[in-house]
Parts: structure tokens; sequence; C-alpha cells
């Protein structure tokens, strides 16, 4: 067991260094250099500042060395310092984490309960009216871009219901403190949750809804039945446990594609998040903070598989750890 | 089996329409998406613009009639990129196991650890938006389900009998992947294909809105993210063309399911 999880570490400790050097290839790569693009945006800077700038960034030393500085200053923690924020990328990002960290979690956790749940109900009779919604609106899920439902969404339900805020996190009067400021954020993350959770929701109550009657087909399931157990135990004890795999590891799996969603609904809704400082770094052409960020995403990603690795193989006495 | 499927039928139905306008209509309209026709903002049924303009005084139909073409080029070809590099990849992790296996699979979660829109839009960034890094980018990061789907088959198939007979004749191993394995292995490739499309269509839709699309060609994402600021004031700048991806990649979607209810005989019984 143990054997497995250092493996495991080994593996995505591996897999991080793989994304470290990637990141700083290719970004050194690209035409143009930093120093250019500040030089632009300050209109004009002469070549004797250039030269110094770059000095001062590390930006005249041969590329290996340079790769080897930022291994060397990642390892401790430190990811740079952003050129236009002039402030250290670790704690740009420490900043903004909070923001998308509970985006992410409610939209995610409200679409897994919801569509399990209905994935489930709808699996009891699978042709059902249930069902047969679930299937469209799970298609619809799938092909509408995010954004688009999520402007949608403000235009009904922020501009004619103005029921809740079109964008950002906080009123802008607000001081963000107390009882009173939990409840702005939250009436805040309304909308953008929503919006993030619907294309997940689609996704969950389908998975499910297949999950569940591939199990309730399973010769288990008939022995039980044969065995006389009512079916409302029969479902909810024996094939429900079952079902919930696949959709749990798909849940973990998935994390990539859920930061991927963040990005674009944080930028639709101005959400002061991780996604929209990628955003914005890409267009400002702030290398430290867009290798930072891709970095940190990364980590997270590979974390949460291995995670969902390790407990798929607790859960499942099937699976032979390798 | 395919023909009776009704949903199937009108994703068939709605993807001939979206082609027949994409590809006929810049022909038949002769117009230019980006040029100014009436006031900035006049809503659509109005007698200048039948869908509206968006806050330049572009005109909305125009844009949809010519966005289609860069948004399902660089779908296309991405969804091509991304199929062919996960099935040559997939396969020959498959075929071969062991190390080949190990080393391939490592790429594989590599690749799938990657950001995927994140990646992309840095790729995009750095080399310059055009359709053909767009489309580059957007095959890169793409091609990790189908590869693994293909390995998963290819596995499968391996060690059946009628394989083994082939190697017991001297078949090449070329030979047995491709004009063997491969045909047999297609159903759920084709399926997985055809999902892709969908997938780099709202790829690059989303890349477009961000503003990382080619700036010089019209795309549907393009518009929706150029009217963002203004979308309580413009809305059908924003719905039409959301509208237009939103049909397009269903009926892509809906061709998929049908594909796959029809070449997937055990889910039918259900």
């Amino acid at each position: 067991m143990l054997k497995l999880v250092a493996s495991r570490l080994v593996q995505g400790l591996a897999l991080v260094l793989a994304v470290v050097v990637l990141n700083f290839v290719l970004v050194h790569a690209a035409p143009g250099d930093p120093v250019e693009t500040i030089a632009g945006a300050s209109g004009g800077m002469d070549e004797k500042l250039q030269a110094e700038l770059r000095a001062q960034y590390g930006l005249d030393r041969p590329l290996p060395v340079q790769l080897g500085i930022y291994l060397g200053k990642v390892a401790r923690g430190d990811l740079g310092y952003s050129y236009f924020f002039n402030l250290p990328v670790s704690s740009l990002i420490g900043e903004r984490v909070p923001a998308t960290l509970a985006l992410v979690l409610t939209s995610v956790l409200a679409a897994f309960l919801t569509g399990t749940t209905l994935g489930v109900l709808s699996s009891r009779r699978p042709n059902g009216a249930l069902s047969q919604t679930i299937n469209v609106l799970s298609l619809v899920g799938f092909s509408a871009p995010v954004f688009w439902l999520g402007m949608l969404l403000v235009i009904l339900l922020a501009s004619v219901f103005p029921v809740f805020p079109v964008s950002g996190m906080r009123n802008i009067a607000s001081d963000g403190r107390g009882v009173a400021d939990v409840i702005d954020v939250l009436y805040h993350l309304v909308l953008p949750a929503f919006t993030l959770g619907l294309v997940y929701l689609a996704q969950y109550s389908r998975l499910s809804r297949a999950a569940m009657l591939d199990v309730l087909g399973a010769d288990y399931i008939r022995t039980a039945r044969a065995k006389g157990l009512s079916e409302r135990r029969v479902f909810y004890k024996h094939a429900l446990r079952n079902a919930v795999l696949p959709v749990v590891t798909i849940l973990g799996l998935q994390f990539g594609n859920v930061l991927a969603g963040a990005i674009v609904v944080e930028t639709v809704f101005n959400w002061p998040g991780l996604g929209r400082l990628a955003y914005e770094s890409v267009l400002r052409r702030d290398y430290p903070t867009i290798l930072g960020v891709l970095l940190f995403s990364s980590v997270v990603v590979i974390v949460m598989n291995q995670l969902t690795d390790l407990c798929y193989r607790l859960i499942d006495p099937r699976i032979k750890t390798t | 089996m395919f023909a009776r499927n009704p949903s199937a039928i009108a994703g068939m139905l709605m993807l001939s329409v979206v082609l027949l306008v994409t590809l006929a209509g810049p022909w038949l309209m002769g117009a230019d998406p980006f040029e100014i026709i009436a006031a900035p903002m006049t809503p659509p049924f109005s007698d200048e613009a039948m869908l509206g303009t968006d806050y330049l005084g572009r005109d909305v139909l125009t844009t949809l009639v010519y966005g289609g073409r860069a948004t399902l080029l660089v779908g296309a070809v991405a969804a091509l990129l991304s199929v062919s590099i996960g099935i040559t990849l997939g396969a020959l992790a498959g075929y071969y196991g062991g190390r080949v296996d190990a080393v391939l699979m490592r790429v594989t979660e590599f690749f799938q650890v990657l950001p995927a829109l994140l990646f992309a839009m840095v790729v995009v960034t750095l080399f310059s938006p055009t359709l053909l890094t767009i489309t580059l980018a957007i095959g890169i990061v793409s091609w990790t389900g189908t590869a693994r789907l293909t390995r998963a088959e290819f596995m499968k198939y391996r060690n059946l009998e009628f394989v083994r007979a082939e190697r017991a004749i001297g078949a090449s191993h070329a030979r047995i992947l491709w004009r063997v394995i491969l045909p047999n292995a297609l159903p759920p490739l084709i399926v997985s294909a055809t999902l892709a499309i969908g997938s780099a269509i709202l790829f690059e839709a989303g890349l477009s809105f961000l503003g990382l699309g080619d700036q010089n060609r019209m795309s549907w994402g393009l518009m929706i993210g150029a009217s963002r600021q203004y979308v309580l004031s413009c809305w059908w700048a924003v719905a039409f063309p959301g509208a237009a991806i939103f049909v397009t990649v269903l009926a892509v979607s809906l061709i998929g399911d049908g594909l796959n209810d029809a070449l997937n005989p055990k889910l039918r019984e259900r």
C-alpha cells in the first residue's frame, strides 16, 4: 500500500517536472521577449535600458542556465515576479485561488449531486419521461458553448429579471468582512456556478444513468432479487454503490476540463479568480505568471488524478495493484 | 438502423443546413462581415439588418453566414489531427504492449494532465493566432481520449485467433495493425471522431471568444467575444452566433450518438 502511494508520488513528480520543462521551452521558443513587450507598452525604451532589464530578468543568460535557475526557484516555491504587477507570482496565484476554488467546488459538487440523483432516478424507468428529458438536457449541455449559456443567463436573470448581479464577486461598496460579505459572495456566486455546473450536470446525469443501467443488468443484482430482497434495497444498497464508481472516477479525472471551463466562466462574469488571471496574463505576455498558473493547474490536476486513482483502487477490490 | 433513429436524422438535417449556409452562403451573399452597414446596435428584424447589428454596426446575419467557415474548417481539421495522432499512438501502444505501451502511456498521461484550454491559449498567443496555429494547438491537446480508446480496442483484438493466425502465416506487423485490426476496431473510433469534431468546434469558439482566434477571419466565437461587454444592450449579437455554434455541435453530437447506437448493438437492447 505504502509502495503504491510512493510510486504514485514519484510518477506525479516526474509529470510535474515534465510540465515545467515544457512550459519553459515553449515560452522561450516564441518570437519576441517580454522586454520588447514592456518597451512597447511604455511607448519606447532606449537600448541601454532594454539591456539592463534583460540582465535584471536574467534573459541574457543561455537557455539551459535559465531553465536550471527556474527549476531551482520552483523547487523552493518561488515562481518569479510578474512582469505586469511586479508582485511575486505565487502571491498573485494565492490571492486568486480562493475565488476559483469557491466557484469550482460549488459548481462541481452541485452538478455531481444533482446529476447523480437525476441519473439514478431516471434509470428506474429507462424509457420514461425523465430519462428522455435527461438525454435531451445532457445533449444540450454538452453542445452549447459555456460562455454563451453564461451570457444568456446574465441576460435572463440579471437584466430582464434583475434577480442576480451581472458580474463580479462582491458589491463594489462592500467592505469584505463578516457574514454579510459571505452572503454577498454567495449571491454573486449563483450565476457563475450555475453556468459552470450546467455542463457537468448534463454529463453526470447521463453517466450515472448509464452506469446504473449497466449495473442493474449484472448477475449479482439478479441474485439479490432472487433472494427476495425488496426492490428498493436492491436498487439503493446494491446497485447504486457500484454505479457510483465510474462517476466518481470521471469526477476526479475531469479536473483539467473544469479549470478550462472556469477560465471562460470567470471571464464572462468578471470573477476575480485564477482563470481570469491566466487569461489576462496571456494577453499581456506576462510570462512568469502564465508559467506559474500553468504549473499550478497542472500540479492540481496531477494530484487529483493520483488521488482518484488511489481512491478507485481502495474502493474497488477487484483492481489489482500494479 | 441509423436511418430509423429520429434524432440522428434530425442531426443530419441540421448539419446539412449548416453546411449549406456555410459553404454556399458567402458565395451567394458577397458581403464583408467586417463591414459597417448600419447604425450600431440596431435591433433585429429591422429594415437595415435582418438580425440586427453589433456594437460597431456590423451585420449579424452576415456574421452567421461567414463565420461558419473558420469554425467548421478549424473544427474538422483539428479533429482529424487529434484523431490521427490518437489512433496511431493508441494502436501502437495497444498492439505492442510492454515497454512501448508504458512509454506511450506516460506521454498520453502527460498530455492529459496539461490544462487543455490554458495550454492552447499559451501556444496560440506565442505563435501568433492564425487558423493554422489554432488548428495545431487544438489538435495537440485533444488526442488523448481517442488514444486510450484505440489502445483498449487494440489490446482486445491482438490476442484473438484470427490475428494470431495472421502472425502465423507471416504477416508483417504493419499489415496486421492497419489492415486487419483497425477495420474491426473502427466503429467506436468513428463515434469518437465525430464527437471530436464537436469538441474541436467548441474549443475554437472558446478561443475566438477570448480574443485568441484569428482576428482577420470572422468566426462565431469572435462575434460573441467582441460583443461581450455590450450584451445587456445588444443581446442579438451574442444570442444568434451562439445559437449557430449550438446547433452545429448539437447536430454533430446527434449524428455521433446515432452512429454509436447503430454500430454498438449491445447498447440497443437497453
